[in-house]
């Protein structure tokens, strides 16, 4: 799994690539923790190059979106999600959670 | 039924998910049912990791997949300590994002992606047995 981060004026942006288990779902949520550790909390994630997501990539989320939309400070969203993954997020009821967009900037430009 | 022995450890859920890809593909499962099926055993292998060897660093994991008909069956065998996920109540979906558990979820994807999940433990070890029909 390769993380590159871009910073935008008012977001920051996390671009996954390869696969999120429970192997390296901890690398995930470092490079989420970095960014809300530098008191930055609007955050895109693109997951046009992300082939997979386990629930453990899923509670990596779910613990940012608890800490981004805390004191309406920014929340996390979603950007290209492969169907595959859109279907397991929907079967856990993650969809409501998390605004998703078709394109990055369309989700960049929404910050 | 093919069957291969992992060490019980995170670094191996690819392999896993390769071996039980491999065997659904050439039952002539869809690209879709795959990816169920491979994270349905992810979970479950993840759950057999986290929970029956927690704290344990040297366990080992058997996987046997094979095919009858059009039904695919996964066994995963264990040595640790029994954990049965069938006992786990499911997470509340329309939980507020404060309360949502972060817990459980693995297990309620294993059995909503999976047509049956059975678990059984005796002096031999713990056996969770995944079942899934071609559609």
């Amino acid at each position: 799994m390769e993380i590159s981060t871009k910073e935008f004026k008012h977001c920051d942006m996390l671009m996954l690539k390869g696969r999120i288990d429970s192997a390296t779902a901890p690398q995930f949520s470092q490079a989420l923790d970095a960014i809300t550790e530098s008191g930055r909390f609007k955050i895109v994630v693109d997951m046009s190059q992300l082939e997979y997501m386990s629930s453990a990539g899923f509670r990596a989320l779910l613990a940012t979106q608890r800490a981004c939309k805390r004191y309406n400070r920014g929340e996390v969203v979603l950007a290209s999600v492969p169907a595959r993954i859109q279907e397991a997020l929907e079967l856990a009821g993650f969809t409501e959670l998390f605004k998703t967009f078709d394109e990055p900037l369309a989700a960049v430009g929404n910050f | 039924m093919r069957k291969v022995k992992y060490p019980a450890q995170f670094q191996y859920l690819d392999e896993i998910r390769e071996f039980v890809a491999e065997v659904a593909r050439k039952g002539g499962f869809g690209e879709k049912e795959i990816y169920s099926i491979q994270l349905a055993a992810d979970e479950a292998a993840s759950n057999i990791i986290e929970h029956a060897y927690a704290g344990v660093k040297n366990g080992s994991l058997e996987v046997s997949c094979g095919m009858q008909g059009d039904v695919i069956t996964i066994i995963l065998r264990d040595q640790g300590r029994p954990f049965n996920p069938n006992s786990v109540q499911p997470p509340n979906l329309k939980a507020d994002l404060s309360d949502r558990q972060i817990g459980g979820l693995g297990i309620y994807l294993m059995r909503k992606l999976m047509d049956d999940v059975r678990y059984e433990t005796s002096s031999r070890g713990n056996s969770l047995t995944l079942i899934k029909r071609r559609n």
